[in-house]
């Protein structure tokens, strides 16, 4: 399953930057570094450069905004440079030294004219604002499904809803796919205190507030990998709340789907280490991770059925190598300290039993 | 009141004699009750500014801390609970325990002085909100003695802030400290609205009034509105925290969105607080190094009021992203952008002046031109963020994080910072050291531009604010590196400013009465000025009394050397409202201890609400109402009693 999301990645029409990101997932194997350094871009929260229709006309919108902030700024203080400079300068002998006094006419006409240049400036402003206010509050076609965001310290829980059947619901966590090209309904809701779900090169931030439901769509035009982050504080992890929208072409996402939707595969028979390792997740990990298929049915952690699908763990704060996953799993207070994830109790063959089951869930 | 004894005060002239007595009358007692008893405005306003430096200092090293681990990514330096409080706490410090307070103190020296009178129209209130702004500041302090200093930003969430998610103390010493310095804020802002509607000297009617004076009575009248806001949503947040009541719980019916909009009601018109009086101490400066009068006085001042009123209808700007619905957006993004254009009044005004003046460079007016270009990139940055659809992007990025501190640095401590060359030879006697002033202004603007221009391009690539540390694929490496740097250089340069004061007080050069030969009434008394500021009442022709004769613009003239003699006892004028016409005579307060001891017993009250101390704090209630009732009992030197009074 892997290799087949992977591979199906580097497709022929995907520009350079989809490209390079898509390959990058392999290198995370190898890389020890932080997971982000596989995305899209250098800087793969910048919201200037965007990716659909809702963060790109939000985002010419900011550029003329930016490019009238840098106008006004440069040419006020051009003014005030020059202004000190128009009639020469007095110096200040002695203390207390009288110096000559004027009342020169006609610094009113700096008022008026001033004003009226800000007045229209704003106004075109104020006009512009509501016209891509208009164009972002709903997206162009009805969505075809939605997903139900749900976000907590320090993670995001994610389920899928089939409008026409109830039976194609799934839950995963930190890792969205979505079909490009195509608008998604996004619901968000906490389940504890305020977070805020944003996407920079998709929308902007739509805030995720206990005892209400938000609601918020996303469209992706290009496939690729779109780092998302917690922007609302939320405690001591919040620096550690990220999450990835994949944006897969109609087909994979929809194949992706359609696995997600399958339960764990069995362990093996004969195979020793994996029934360890199973037995000890159910007894370790189960009560608070759900593992579709077994008697793990946790569900105050992320739903780890498909855990072997996502390229990151915690939060997309470590890429999913077997490496960092038994350094999470044995010391997670040491990788994000206050996490709500407890340091286990398991000796050396226990956690590397649990390892090796997990690498089986794909 | 039956008037039993009447009094027709003399005009006279200033004579040593008269000087003699006054001082024996006004002086401070010297030792220790001078020290916990004085009402003295000067000393109250100059106990302020050191006051407010000494937080500014502390929540710049808690800056600098932060600027060492964000540095670079991923560091350690400090744990994340560390950097959540150290924020928190910079945050708080900057914003309530520095940024009013300093310019309340100078507020505080410089209105009798500016307004030709002896004192605020409450001296003993005056001392009494020193001490709680004192208290309240050390109470919040206290709070990382024992580690638990509040850590949920100054702007304090609900639900992170209620006991499930925070069960420490951390949150109950911000809201009981904000309670707390509540009480400080209300009761100085309602002493400077009645002083300036009661205390002026006679003929400076309202159209002659400084700017500042104007800048500080209108946020003075905004704390008195905004603030029940704050005190309200900190006293309920106690109340979900100690009682289990469901203000901003979910599980009992309550609402978190409740809490950001009593936040931000109060938080708003807060910024325009905290910028307004420095934008009328730059309004009254700057046309001195100009040599001419501020261009569209009116004008200004009617930019100042609007601001503040409008300042109160954008708090939703804050809240773009809660899922308001959009019409109503709509609206609080429309009344953000119309704030640019008050806020456009002034900064003509400015350059105006500037364009029409004849300017001399000192580092004074460095700091005010500079002032003018801090004013406009954080203005402009903040019409960026009024605009909805792209502040949907820019909120709690550090694009918002560079606004704030252009608008606060650049407005707040920048106008200070002038306002403090101009103002310091007044206050001490003695004059900065120019040159040392230079390297001073040079430092600060430049390390303050280093550090807080890039961060406007870390805000676009997207780092959110509050977070501890991040990771090294985000590109936001290199801008952290330029803005830690900067912030060095910046704090580098606020310590020459102490060097500058420091030396100044020892060996710097005598200042003289009036050093800038600048315009209003404060220049016309002695520096420091004497303990009654004004030998005889002055009375005032015009807006500029010691330009008048040369700008010849007066009708008639003002008079410093011949007023009312004022001498039977400690005594001022009360005028009317508009026109500052003379209607009594006020007997002011000898020293008191009671403000002082009534702050004692509220830090009591407070500290027992804080640990559960439910008796103590009880009797604490009952000490600090006693204490009110020995300090307001009424009493014959202050023609309180009947037989005493005369109009």
């Amino acid at each position: 399953m892997m290799e087949r999301l992977w591979n199906r990645k580097p497709s022929i029409q995907a520009p350079r930057i989809v490209g390079r990101l898509a390959l990058a997932p392999l290198l995370a194997l190898a890389s020890p570094a932080i997971a982000a350094s596989e995305e899209s871009t250098s800087a793969p929260m910048y919201y200037l450069k965007t990716f659909g229709p809702k963060g790109d006309i939000t985002a010419s919108l900011t550029w003329g905004l930016l490019a009238i902030a840098a106008g006004v700024s440069v040419l006020m203080s051009v003014l005030v440079i020059v202004a000190m400079f128009r009639n020469g300068r007095s110096s200040m002998a002695t203390p207390g030294s009288p110096l000559p006094i004027a009342h020169p006419p006609g610094g009113h006409r700096w008022i008026y004219l001033g004003l009226a240049l800000t007045t229209l400036v704003l106004i075109a402003l104020v006009i512009w604002t509501m016209d891509v206010l208009a164009e972002i509050d709903e997206p162009a076609g009805e969505p075809a499904f939605t997903i139900e965001v749900t976000g907590q310290q320090w993670w995001w829980e994610a389920r899928y809803v089939d409008p026409d059947d109830p039976s194609r619901s799934f839950v995963t966590a930190n890792e969205l796919h979505i079909p490009v090209g195509e608008p998604v309904r996004i619901t968000l809701a906490s389940r504890d205190v305020i977070h805020s779900f944003w996407v920079p090169a998709l929308a902007g931030k739509t805030d995720v507030i206990p005892g209400q439901t938000n609601e918020t769509w996303l469209q992706a035009d290009r496939e690729g990998v779109y780092r998302g982050q917690c922007a609302e504080y939320c405690g001591l992890q919040h620096a550690h709340m990220a999450l990835r929208i994949f944006a897969d072409a109609p087909e994979a996402f929809q194949a992706w789907w359609d696995h997600q939707l399958e339960p764990a595969d069995e362990v093996p028979e004969g195979s020793e280490l994996l029934a360890v390792g199973e037995r000890q997740f159910r007894l370790q990990c189960g009560a608070c991770h759900a593992v579709r298929g077994t008697l793990a049915g946790g569900e105050a952690g992320p739903d780890l059925t498909h855990l072997m699908d996502r390229t990151t763990i915690a939060s997309v704060t470590l890429p999913n190598t077997p490496g960092h996953l038994s350094g999470w799993i044995a010391d997670p207070q040491h990788q994000k300290p206050g996490t709500t994830m407890p340091n286990p109790d398991l000796s050396g063959p226990e956690l590397n039993a649990i390892r090796h089951y997990l690498e089986t869930l794909d | 009141m039956a008037v039993d004894y009447q009094k027709r005060p003399e005009a006279g002239y200033v004579t040593k004699e008269l000087e003699a007595k006054l001082h024996k009358m006004w002086e401070t007692k010297p030792g220790l009750f001078g020290v916990i008893a004085t009402v003295d405005h000067k000393v109250i306003g100059i106990r302020y500014i050191v006051t407010a430096f000494a937080f500014l200092v502390v929540g710049g090293l808690q800056a600098l801390l932060m600027r060492l681990q964000l540095a670079q990514p991923d560091q350690t330096i400090l744990t994340p609970e560390q950097y959540n409080q150290l924020f928190s706490m910079h945050g708080i410090t900057m914003i309530f325990l520095y940024a009013l307070p300093i310019l309340s103190g100078f507020s505080n020296y410089l209105f009798p002085l500016l307004l030709g009178t002896r004192d605020m129209a409450f001296p003993r209130l005056n001392a009494f909100s020193y001490w709680v702004y004192l208290a309240s500041g050390l109470f919040m302090y206290a709070s990382f003695l024992i580690g638990q200093a509040p850590n949920n930003g100054w702007f304090n969430y609900a639900p992170y802030a209620l006991k499930p998610f925070n069960p420490g103390l951390n949150m109950d010493f911000y809201a009981l400290g904000m309670v707390f310095f509540g009480i400080s804020t209300t009761v100085g802002a309602a002493n400077f609205v009645v002083t300036v509607m009661r205390n002026r000297a006679p003929g400076m009617s309202i159209n002659r009034l400084p700017i500042m004076i104007w800048g500080t009575t209108t946020v003075s009248v905004g704390i008195l509105l905004a603030n029940p806001a704050v005190s309200l949503a900190f006293f309920l947040l106690w109340l979900d925290r100690q009682f289990g009541t469901h203000f901003y719980d979910t599980a009992g019916g309550g609402q978190p969105l409740l809490w950001q909009h009593l936040f931000w009601i109060f938080a708003h018109p807060w910024v325009y607080i905290i910028v307004l009086p420095a934008m009328g101490m730059v309004s009254d400066a700057l046309p001195v190094f100009c040599r001419r009068p501020l261009v569209a006085y009116t004008l200004v001042i009617l930019a100042t009021i609007t601001t503040m009123l409008l300042g109160f209808g954008v708090w939703v700007h804050h809240m773009f992203a809660t899922g308001i619905p959009f019409l109503s957006m709509s609206y609080f993004s429309g009344a953000s952008f119309i704030i640019t254009i008050p806020s456009a009044i002034a900064t003509f005004a400015w350059i105006a002046t500037i364009w029409t003046g004849r300017v001399v460079v000192t580092t004074a007016f460095l700091y005010f031109a500079g002032f003018i270009s801090m004013f406009v990139i954080g203005g402009v940055s903040g019409v960026v963020t009024a605009s909805v659809a792209a502040d949907l992007q820019l909120h709690d990025t550090y694009f918002v994080v560079a606004h704030i501190h252009y608008v606060l640095i650049g407005i707040n401590l920048f106008g200070v910072l002038g306002g403090l060359y101009f103002w310091f030879p007044k206050m001490s006697g003695k004059m900065l050291s120019e040159r040392l002033g230079r390297w001073n202004f040079w430092l600060t603007f430049l390390g303050f531009n280093l550090a807080f221009l890039p961060m406007h391009w870390t805000g676009l690539l997207g780092m959110p604010r509050r977070i501890y540390t991040y990771p090294e694929g985000a590109g936001w490496s290199w801008v952290n590196m330029l803005t830690t740097v900067g912030s060095f250089i910046l704090a580098f340069g606020i310590l020459l400013l102490f060097v500058n004061v420091w030396m100044s007080l020892r060996r710097g050069v005598a200042a003289g009465a009036n050093p800038w030969d600048a315009p209003s009434l404060e220049w016309a008394t002695a520096s420091p000025p004497p303990a009654y500021n004004f030998t005889v009442m002055p009375v005032v022709a015009s807006r500029h009394p010691l330009w008048e004769d040369r700008l010849g613009e007066s009708e008639g003239h003002s008079s410093i050397e011949r007023g009312l003699i004022l001498d039977d006892g400690k005594e001022m004028l009360a005028t009317s409202v508009i026109d500052a016409a003379p209607r009594a005579i006020l007997k002011m307060p000898e020293d008191d201890p009671w403000p002082f001891l009534v702050t004692l017993a509220m830090t009591l009250g407070f500290t027992a609400l804080l640990l559960h101390w439910w008796w103590i704090g009880l009797a604490a209630g009952v000490a600090t109402l006693l204490g009110c009732v020995f300090w307001l009992w009424p009493r014959g030197d202050l023609a309180q009693t009947k037989g005493t009074a005369h109009e």
